[in-house]
């Protein structure tokens, strides 16, 4: 448990008046509260160091405790019975020392343990407290790795975060990159607040052969040069298996075609799909033979 | 109108320790829908969350209703933002590798 500068929090000195400190206070609450800062555990640790040092800092009682012993909080009511015995025992020549005491198990709840320390772990209107804030919970962050495979259905799936079992479904068609709220599953609430959001980021891994865009998919298709020409059907595969498709005489290099409803779920749309993309990449003969050589000089003097 | 999916407002005010016509006027920016039932006035549950947000910003922050209603904006361009952005950062995949 270290020493927290609570001057040093609000951008404050020592000198500050009450209504530096309310100002200083309100503007970096403003900045930094959780609620103007979604999905951002830092500003909310920063929240609640400002919170403390404000809720210390603007009590006069408290203030003049933390200013008194500072650095030596810790044995400040040590120090105060060393004082008192000094006193009364100066006449007769004895000597005093005193040992540190032991930090009790305390639990923060929002608050530091110094703070805890300090001042107890009360913060009731008698405790000399004027207000009675009520906290959301802390937020949590968690992320979910998942194959492209993985998100092409709905299904559930069973996370631990913080040691809490959560079982979600994980709707067909999370893109890369979505966070997606969970409410009520972040931290428990402080002083009787809401219990905070838990935040989850879908990694998604796309080891297919198929470029994906929201629910469209992209693919390229090689396309021999005869087929290109004369036409005819081939087989192209989809994400979730194999179609024929007719390619018209006379199809150019790079040509794409859209395949209707054959792409990747729409997220939260069920039963509702995106579009295949296809893009044909028309494969020139290498290493002509002689005959093939011949016929192809001969098609060329007849165009 | 499903009794159990609303809240009384005078009972989430006295919980909350908020004036009624704070409420109310969160209600007038369009911010909070208000149901009239038999003369009572109700709050979906669904939008507790978003009302009780609101008051914490309006105790703690001292952000009056119409700071609210702008900051509500704000947040919620900052988050198509994030989506627009994440859509972005997929579509340039498209073209980072080779086809």
């Amino acid at each position: 448990m270290s020493y927290i500068d609570y001057y040093k929090i609000l951008g404050l000195d020592k000198s500050a008046s009450a209504g530096d400190i309310k100002k200083a206070y309100r503007k970096l609450a403003r900045k930094y509260h959780p609620d103007v800062n979604p999905n951002d555990p830092d500003a909310e640790k920063r929240f609640q160091q400002i919170n403390e040092a404000n809720e210390v800092l603007s009590n006069p009682e408290h203030r003049k405790k933390y200013d008194a012993y500072g650095k030596d909080w810790k044995h400040a009511d040590d120090i105060e019975r060393a004082k008192q015995q000094q006193r009364q025992q100066r006449s007769s020549g004895q000597r005093y020392t005193y040992e540190g005491f032991d930090d009790a198990g305390f639990d923060g709840g929002g608050f530091s343990d110094f703070f805890e320390s300090m001042f107890g772990g009360g913060r009731s209107a008698q405790g000399g407290f004027n207000r009675n804030v009520k906290f959301k919970g802390q937020d949590y962050n968690a992320e979910l790795v998942l194959n492209l495979n993985d998100v092409y259905t709905t299904h559930k799936r069973t996370l631990t975060v913080n040691g809490k079992n959560i079982r979600l479904t994980i709707p067909a068609g999370v893109e890369n990159g979505q966070v997606i709220k969970i409410k009520g599953h972040g931290g428990e609430g402080i002083q009787g607040g809401p219990k905070g959001d838990l935040y989850l980021k879908f990694t998604i891994n796309n080891t297919s052969n198929f470029k994906r865009d929201k629910s469209n998919l992209y693919n390229t298709v090689k396309l021999d040069l005869y087929r290109a020409v004369l036409g005819g059907d081939i087989e192209i595969p989809t994400f979730n298996g194999k179609v024929k498709l007719s390619v018209k005489p006379g199809t150019q290099n790079g040509t794409k075609v859209k395949l209707k409803g054959k792409g990747f779920p729409v997220y939260k749309k069920e039963g509702q799909f995106g579009d295949l993309i296809i893009t044909y990449e028309v494969q020139i003969p290498k290493n002509l033979s002689e005959k093939e050589t011949k016929l192809f000089n001969e098609l060329a003097k007849l165009r | 109108m499903k009794k159990e999916e609303f809240i009384a407002l005078q009972q989430f005010c006295a919980a909350h320790e908020v004036d009624l016509t704070f409420i109310s006027k969160l209600s007038e920016l369009g911010l909070v829908h208000i149901e009239q039932y038999e003369e009572r006035q109700f709050v979906h549950r669904d939008t507790v969350y978003k009302i009780e947000k609101m008051v914490r910003m309006h105790r703690d922050l001292d952000i009056n209703p119409e700071g609210i209603d702008v900051v509500f904006n704000l947040l919620e361009r900052v988050d198509l933002l994030q989506q627009e952005m994440n859509t972005l950062k997929n579509r340039l995949r498209l073209y980072e590798s080779d086809f």
